[in-house]
């Protein structure tokens, strides 16, 4: 058992390097500097690559290359450069190219309060590309769990083939925390390489990536990021291969749902109850909810916060099992409201509400919450 | 009989979607004759990266290689990501003068100012010809487009110089009517470390020389006509840039790459 005092930021990069990093190319940006400075020192160290690269652009690019020729390999950014990197992660789902992307959300829109926190990457994590397209997104709101999910973020990306993002927010970047590691607990996915004259680009079953090809050995390897057939052959006109191309990446995320979808119940001795509330959160928000609800159940309520750790894919069945009964269920997040669509679409019927807090990077704190979650329930 | 540098391209794919007169197929020619020359048999080792353009389908998916095709601009960085990683293998990027110049035209400058091991070949047909022949940053002052209807009123970018002096190790321009020259400036850039540049004066057919009203055959002896190699240029270039094609060397000089320079942070990490 290791013991370390870790901020989120440092957490994240320290499980990259335990999962196996060997590339990272970044670009400046608070609040997701720090990380790339920490990659910066440590990286070479291990014998990986590091560049800063001249833009988001670039850097994604260079990841994506990275990835291609066998790295794991990924980058850190906050909302400007999240919103650059977006046709290059197109890019990357397109050819099922797996890749880390972290993104530490600030507070928008544009330049906004840069420097501060907020959730308002939420949707453009899940929507940010153009054309149909499904990936993970992946949250944290400890330095602890962000460990985890960052480990858990390599492992889906090389066993789905695919980019991950981690969601975390300012205040879980920069948070220090204690975090405790077991590092036999710890597997590692590792890639699956085909042969030569492999479908690269179709396994046959929709739930199972193709293997990856390997570069620079003879295989012939076309990657196309127009549509293609599963020998990577463009095929720009035929409506049937598209279809079944965009299907196929589609249905390798929502296929392995209840493999992805992660959330985490506070008190698990709550799930048993019949509930008065219960609160959906994700990121920091998930601790305010947590200290939230311990002191509606002082109260004599019967509460319980429900942390998502994954965003997408969500298990729509297994969530709306959960919140099903519940006497009300209260969303808050630093946003104007964005995973509460979701929510309204699976608590359909039940009193949902959307409690939002935005500016200076103040958080929800427990008590405005507690309130606005009483006057709720007794309307 | 088969053709001699067939073993180069992707049979099966053939024959190319280009248009009859275009000057992708010199290039490719006169780089299949460069890899023949120096003994490279197949292309095992190499990476071709694109982005997106006529160009860029050059590699993609004719030439029996690995190749990656990206998104538009986007080549270069992804090339490096790729060397990078795979310090051995031979990496080529192949792009349109809007793809590599334009909206890619940062990451040109930042790979030839870090001297990345590549090989960048940008073959301007001086008008984004994939969608339609609109004015690019190397159109010619004046030349009417579709975008330009008025006449183009923007100073065409003389890529050379400036990827020159950024500090690339290799930079040389060329046209498609000097087959020998653009042939023996790849094979020695092939053989090159560092950031390495080529630009590839062409003729887009369909959307350029039929709008100027004349053939394909006739723009190839224009441009040559109007090549004046660097040699016989005083310092200052750029008025005559303007005015002609400048062919030849603009920098040939052997500066560490950024692969020896990366590969001692490592090493003293
Ligand atoms: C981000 C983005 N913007 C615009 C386009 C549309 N587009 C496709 S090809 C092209 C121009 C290519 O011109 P060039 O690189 O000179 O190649 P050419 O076709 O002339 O060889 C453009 C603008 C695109 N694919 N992506
Ligand atoms: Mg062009």
């Amino acid at each position: 058992m290791e013991r370390h005092f870790w901020s989120g930021n440092i957490a994240i990069a320290e499980a990259a390097l335990t999962a196996g990093l060997n590339f990272y190319a970044g670009y400046p940006i608070t609040p997701s500097s720090d990380l790339m400075e920490y990659i910066a020192r440590n990286l070479p160290k291990r014998g990986g690559i590091f560049v800063q690269g001249e833009d988001e652009l670039s850097s994604i690019n260079m990841v994506i290359g990275a990835s291609i020729a066998g790295a794991k390999a990924m980058t850190a950014t906050s909302g400007p450069g999240f919103s650059l990197m977006q046709e290059a992660l197109g890019m990357a789902i397109m050819l099922e190219i797996p890749l880390v992307l972290v993104d530490v959300m600030r507070l928008g829109p544009s330049t906004g309060q840069a420097t501060k926190s907020g959730q308002g990457d939420v949707m453009q994590a899940r929507w940010g590309r153009h054309g149909d397209q499904a990936l993970v997104v992946l949250t944290a709101s400890s330095p602890q769990s962000a460990y985890q999910r960052t480990i858990d973020a390599f492992n889906i990306s090389e066993m789905l083939r695919t980019p991950v993002i981690l969601l975390i927010d300012e205040l879980t970047a920069h948070l220090w925390e204690t975090v405790t590691i077991d590092k036999d607990q710890i597997s590692l996915i590792e890639r699956r390489y085909g042969k030569p004259g492999d479908a690269f680009f179709d396994s046959g079953d929709p739930s199972i990536p193709p293997p990856m090809p390997r570069i620079g050995e003879g295989y012939n390897v076309l990657y196309t990021t127009s549509t293609h057939d599963g020998f990577g052959i463009r095929k720009t006109q035929d409506a049937q291969i598209h279809n079944h191309l965009v299907r196929r990446i589609y249905k390798k995320i929502w296929n392995n749902v209840e493999y992805l979808f992660n959330y985490n119940i506070y008190p698990v001795d709550m799930v048993e109850k019949d509930k008065d509330i219960i609160i959906i959160s994700y990121c920091s928000t998930a601790r305010v909810a947590s200290e939230t609800v311990e002191k509606l159940n002082k109260e004599g309520f019967v509460a319980m916060n429900v942390e998502l750790r994954t965003l997408w894919p969500i298990n729509y069945d297994e969530l709306s099992k959960i919140i099903k009964d519940a006497g009300i269920v209260v969303v808050p997040e630093m946003n104007l409201g964005q995973i509460i669509y979701d929510i309204k679409i699976i608590g359909n019927g039940l009193d949902i509400y959307s409690f939002n807090k935005i500016g200076g990077g103040i958080p929800i704190y427990p008590d405005e919450l507690y309130n606005y979650i009483i006057e709720a329930y007794r309307k | 009989m088969k053709h001699p540098l067939i073993n180069y391209l992707r049979e099966e794919l053939l024959p190319t979607i280009f248009c009859p007169g275009c000057g992708i197929g010199i290039v490719m020619k006169a780089l299949f004759q460069a890899f023949k020359e120096l003994n490279i048999d197949t292309l095992d080792n190499f990476v071709f990266v694109s982005g997106i353009g006529c160009s860029a389908w050059m590699p993609s998916p004719y030439i029996k290689a690995d190749s990656i095709h990206t998104i538009h601009g986007r080549a270069i960085p992804v090339a490096i990501g790729v060397k990078l990683v795979r310090p051995n293998l031979n990496v080529i990027v192949v792009g349109g003068d809007g793809d590599i110049a334009g909206i890619g035209g940062n990451h040109l400058l930042h790979a030839a100012r870090r001297n990345m091991d590549l090989l960048t070949i940008m073959i301007n047909n001086q008008v984004y010809g994939m969608t339609g022949g609109q004015v690019a940053p190397t159109t010619p002052f004046g030349i009417k487009t579709p975008t330009t209807p008025y006449g183009n009123i923007d100073y065409p970018l003389d890529t050379c110089s400036v990827v020159a002096a950024a500090g690339a190790n290799y930079v040389a321009r060329w046209t498609v009517s000097h087959f020998m020259q653009l042939k023996n400036t790849f094979k020695k850039a092939l053989r090159k470390r560092g950031f390495r540049y080529i630009e590839v004066i062409s003729q887009c057919t369909s959307r350029m020389t039929n709008r100027m009203n004349i053939s394909p055959g006739e723009y190839m002896k224009q441009i040559l006509k109007k090549s004046i190699n660097i040699k016989k240029l005083a310092l200052e270039t750029y008025d005559e840039y303007l005015n002609n094609i400048i062919v030849g060397e603009y920098t040939d000089r052997d500066r560490e790459s950024y692969l020896e320079l990366i590969s001692k942070v490592v090493e003293n990490a």
